[in-house]
């Protein structure tokens, strides 16, 4: 019963950090880049990929063992398909002004390579309830970026967070921020200081393998 | 493939499934899919379709003070025809049909009509919409419903009270003239942003093209009255 | 109005695909520091992306009309179709091209640039012939930024990066500072 618990939430834990999509394997870029403008949209887009991937992950698990190898891929492309367009409509009739400012992004979610790719490497081969804890693992990491990049962003370009205004009107925002350029330079900032970050982790262990010889 | 059946059952797992049964596979995926889709959109489709008319009620409302209820026209033939929203003829409703909006008080009187138009502005289209007053001819409201102007400067057409007022009573004929900011002397001109030359620009030419469309067919319509 | 005009030149440069709406990034990031791949890797894009403009006039015209939920599905489908009709063609008339691409080939379908093509294509309502145009316009985008950063990364190969932002991190920079560049092509065709 033990490392099956541990098993669980080892699978939940890898995607917030040691595998986070997007820090790690750099994955669903598109909208990491796109909506992380403002906060909100961040949120949003994070909550609504979670969503996706989460009902995608148990549909495929539960039905892993009926669906015949040759035609995996394009059954989870419908079944990714499906969910994408469910949210989209869900977004457009509960929170209208969201599914404005998100737009075409969020029927991309459905070719975020992150979605397509935990079902084939981890959905389709485990149990349903490993599954969800993975789902949700990387849905909470990729809305953690999000957040990372959308947070500063916001603050900087636009002098608030969530719409809230920060500074004062002499505050003059640093435009460049919520401009397409703005999203590449976060996210490239955000990698070097996550690869930082790893490297030094990797000299301290290293460090401390020498210290014990 | 009948050699196959003698074979032990781990080896036989490993061949291939018979096109029947990918098909199979493929047909009840689609159509669980089928199945989820058509449900989500009849259970949402009354609340998108209530958000959009909400949406377009208030910017109508915004553009024309004091507007109460409206109606639809579409430009045929250079004439108004006032468009009945039918719900079997809603599917053949084409993309291109121009259409406008004419706005009653609450004694059912004309105060004037909320006009659609959208040009390319200094980054992409700028979609706005604005209010006509067709008996003293000038413009009386202006709202900006979507752009992608430069922050600070730019989207000042739709952040800037002072560039607001220029629509407050901003006469159409014989066309609206883009003046230096300050420089504004008569009611046909237009004071500009100053740093956003090309977004105001594009909102005057905006306004001038959506006139020409619509100029006759209103005058039309008023003198029919 | 220089409606086609302005269609092709803001896909192509005021609002490129790759560089203001961050379409089509995991080729442009992923894909190898040569400028020969990048430049035919955005060819086949190109090829890609007329088809699947087509087919989306195609449908929405006809078919999606009385069905919208199928939208999204039916895209996704004709790109699938379209990325493997190209790959039959290419493997039929220029193997060795076929072989440089390799994996980045299947991975069109998965690019977020075709998709938002038909997705943008659809929302802006455009017809046939603009349909067109627009796809030519956001397929030349996507291959003139495939092939500025191929160039750069070339030209940075021989450098001495700090190991802390070689890779990603880097490539994400000089894109960034290229998305700047573009961003003086705003207001090109004012009057």
């Amino acid at each position: 019963m033990n490392t099956i618990d541990n098993r669980g939430t080892q699978e939940f834990m890898k995607g917030i950090w040691k595998e986070n999509p997007i820090f790690v394997s750099v994955l669903g870029m598109c909208p990491a880049l796109a909506v992380t403008n403002t906060a909100m949209n961040s949120l949003a887009m994070g909550l609504a990929t979670t969503f996706v991937l989460l009902c995608s992950s148990i549909l495929v698990s539960s039905l892993r063992k009926m669906i015949p190898k040759p035609v995996r891929i394009t059954a989870y492309i419908i079944i990714i398909a499906t969910f994408v367009t469910v949210v989209d409509f869900l977004l457009a009739a509960y929170t209208p002004t969201i599914h404005k400012e998100l737009g075409a992004f969020i029927a991309l979610i459905v070719v975020n390579c992150l979605i397509l790719g935990r079902q084939e490497s981890f959905a389709s081969k485990n149990t349903v309830g490993l599954a969800i804890k993975d789902a949700l693992g990387m849905s909470l990491g990729f809305t953690f970026a999000m957040l990372c990049i959308g947070i500063p962003r916001e603050i900087l370009g636009s002098g608030s967070l969530f719409d809230f205004a920060l500074f004062g009107e002499n505050f003059e925002p640093w435009v460049v921020m919520i401009l397409p350029p703005g999203g590449f330079f976060m996210l490239g900032f955000l990698l070097l200081i996550f690869n930082w970050y790893a490297e030094r982790k990797k000299r301290r262990a290293n460090e401390l393998i020498v210290e014990n010889e | 493939m009948s050699e196959d059946q003698n074979i032990t059952p781990e080896i036989a797992e490993e061949k291939e499934p018979s096109s029947l049964k990918l098909i199979a596979a493929l047909g009840i995926a689609g159509l669980l899919s089928g199945i989820i889709l058509v449900g989500t959109y009849i259970y949402t489709l009354p609340m998108i379709e209530k958000n959009k008319a909400e949406a377009m009620k208030s910017a109508i409302f915004k553009v024309l003070p004091g507007c109460d209820s409206y109606e639809t026209f579409k430009l045929e033939n250079e004439k108004l025809i006032q468009k009945v929203e039918d719900e079997s003829k809603k599917r053949e409703d084409n993309n291109d049909e121009l259409l406008i909006y004419a706005g009653y008080d609450n004694n059912k009187e004309l105060i004037g009509f909320a006009i659609p138009g959208s040009e390319p502005g200094f980054q992409d289209i700028i979609v706005t919409i604005f209010g006509y007053d067709p008996n003293a001819k000038v413009i009386i409201g202006f709202e900006v419903l979507e752009s992608k102007e430069t922050p600070g400067l730019g989207d000042k057409i739709f952040k800037d009270a002072d560039f607001q007022t220029n629509f407050k009573e901003l006469v159409v004929d014989p066309e609206i003239i883009l003046v230096k900011n300050g420089k504004k002397e008569n009611a046909y001109e237009v004071d500009g942003i100053s740093g956003a030359t090309i977004s105001s620009k594009a909102v005057v030419g905006l306004l001038n093209n959506t006139m020409t469309v619509w100029r006759m067919a209103i005058d039309d319509y008023m003198s029919d009255k | 109005m220089n409606n086609l005009l302005w269609i092709f030149v803001s896909a192509l440069l005021i609002n490129n695909f790759t560089l203001s709406y961050f379409l089509g990034l995991c080729p442009f990031l992923g894909v190898s520091g040569k400028l020969n791949t990048a430049f035919r890797l955005g060819l086949a894009n190109i090829f890609v992306m007329l088809i699947t403009a087509a087919c989306a006039y195609a449908l929405n015209t006809w078919v999606l009309v009385y069905a919208p939920y199928l939208r999204l599905i039916s895209f996704i489908i004709v790109i699938a179709s379209a990325v493997q009709f190209v790959e039959m063609a290419m493997k039929k008339f220029s193997p060795d091209l076929f072989q440089a691409l390799g994996i980045f080939l299947p991975l069109i379908t998965t690019n977020c640039a075709i998709l938002g093509l038909a997705l943008f294509q659809t929302n802006k309502g455009y017809g046939f012939v603009e349909g067109m145009i627009y796809a030519l316009g956001a397929g030349a985008g996507v291959t003139l930024a495939l092939v500025l950063l191929a160039g750069v990364r070339e030209e940075t190969k021989v450098l001495n990066i700090p190991s802390v932002i070689k890779g990603t991190a880097i490539n994400l920079i000089i894109a960034g500072i290229i998305s700047m560049a573009f961003m003086g092509f705003a207001g090109l065709f004012s009057t």
